[in-house]
């Protein structure tokens, strides 16, 4: 029995995945703003701080993680906006699963959003400023950083969307919660860039690491308190 | 209606005296500092009401959990006046911090880690009324509000530890042997009664305050239900 709820739990979950994975690759709504407001991000930087070669190499990290947060917040808008206003979150609460397969269906399908953006963005910048950034140090910590940028991002999404000034404020509540996070995989980020060893960026990982159980274990334990109606 | 509780009255007497007597204690009573000189005074009042900030803080979160499992209103008005509470507590913490700055690192703020999360902890919770002011009903903003108290508290620690985690060059005033030893405070004797004589001043001064907030808290929730009454 105990093993069934389990297996349930998982399908549970896959079948909310899958659910936002079809529903995006039918509409591609969501890819394409995602896409192209990161895109604009970049270009507006590019002009912004008159980016040369020698002042880019510095700030690249910076650049690439408020590409990853900006497009992300998009991303986290729309994925709670499009349940509430259609009537799907209610049907979601209606449904025979446990309420946490919902937060966590939700929070792999932002992160895979996310890392679909993110595995265009990082090929793109690398050609456009001829600079390698296909280091698994690097790859590690765009990870590690999402990963948490998801677990907050998606509880907070789906408090913001019960709210009056919903798109307004989901950056407001998300970003001072997750800037230790951003400020981490930033370091952590320059530090592999700029080819350092392990021994001096150990520590930002494991904070990253940290932060990543920390924010699934809170989101898990009161999740069931944000639908509650 | 409700008097106002004795008790309260009281500790309004307290408060004014202990802060009297701290202020005595922090400005002439303590002996001026070598390296800093006077402006090391700040210290007594800038670390207690920091001390402060986060009690405020962690009585938000005790209050949000508790609300969550009870589901009981005081809870929620309790957890609003620890964050208000906090909140003024941690600004006068980094206005304090910022004039002490000016003094000895000749500017008035630089980004350094405690600096840093100070300033984020300070926004989370600057968030949290911003949420609780976009929701009508009450009951999903006492909700709301005890959930991201919760989420919010990760800032807590973070920003107490964070002169521990990173070199900074804020001074660690509770050092833990070695890791303070060479920009730790080594307090005399009477500097160390002016700064537990001030954190206790500025102790019953933030339950005092609490207890105002709460009251008030309690005093407008049954105003709420009044008006609710004549509506009807």
């Amino acid at each position: 029995m105990h093993k069934n709820n389990k297996t349930s739990f998982f399908k549970s979950v896959w079948a909310i995945v899958w659910k936002d994975l079809a529903a995006e690759l039918r509409s591609r709504e969501l890819m394409t703003a995602m896409l192209m407001f990161a895109v604009l991000v970049i270009l507006i930087f590019n002009f912004a701080l008159d980016l040369n070669p020698n002042i880019q190499k510095e700030v690249t990290p910076g650049i690439l993680w408020v590409t990853f947060v900006f497009a992300g917040t998009l991303g986290l808008n729309r994925s709670m906006a499009v349940e509430k206003d259609r009537g799907c979150l209610d049907g979601l609460l209606l449904a025979p699963v446990d309420r946490n397969a919902i937060y966590f269906g939700k929070m792999i399908g932002n992160l895979l959003f996310m890392l679909i953006i993110e595995a265009i963005v990082i090929p793109l910048y690398s050609i456009l400023y001829n600079m390698n950034l296909f280091n698994p140090g690097l790859l590690l910590t765009i990870l590690l950083g999402s990963i948490g940028y998801a677990a907050v991002g998606t509880l907070l999404s789906s408090m913001a969307v019960h709210t009056r000034t919903r798109d307004v404020l989901l950056p407001i509540l998300l970003f001072p919660v997750v800037l230790p996070v951003l400020i981490t995989a930033v370091q952590a980020s320059g530090a592999y860039l700029a080819g350092q060893d392990f021994e001096y960026i150990s520590n930002s990982i494991y904070i990253l690491i940290t932060y990543d159980v920390i924010f699934l274990a809170i989101a898990y334990m009161v999740f069931d308190f944000v639908v509650e109606e | 209606m409700k008097e106002k509780p004795i008790g309260l009255t009281i500790l309004n007497v307290i408060s004014v005296i202990l802060l009297g007597i701290s202020l005595y204690m922090s400005l002439v009573f303590a002996p001026v500092e070598v390296n800093m000189g006077n402006v090391q005074r700040i210290f007594y009042t800038h670390v207690s009401v920091g001390w402060l900030g986060m009690i405020g803080f962690l009585l938000a979160l005790v209050a949000g959990i508790l609300y969550l499992v009870t589901g009981k209103k005081r809870w929620d008005i309790i957890g609003v006046a620890g964050v208000e509470v906090g909140l003024v507590f941690c600004f006068l913490n980094i206005i304090s911090g910022s004039v002490w700055a000016k003094a000895t690192w000749n500017t008035w703020w630089i980004w350094e880690p405690r600096l840093i999360t100070a300033t984020i902890m300070e926004l989370i919770y600057i968030a949290y009324i911003m949420l609780r002011q976009s929701i009508d009903e009450p009951d999903r903003r006492a909700r709301f509000g005890a959930i991201y108290a919760i989420v919010g508290f990760v800032s807590v620690p973070l920003t107490f530890l964070s002169i521990r985690i990173w070199n900074t060059i804020h001074p660690v005033v509770i050092a833990s042997g070695d890791a303070g030893a060479d920009t730790g405070m080594n307090m005399t004797d009477n500097m160390q009664k002016a700064f537990f004589f001030a954190l206790f001043t500025f102790t019953v001064i933030g339950v005092t305050l609490l207890w105002h907030r709460i009251r008030l808290g309690f005093l407008s929730d049954k105003i709420e239900q009044l008006k609710m009454k004549m509506v009807e």
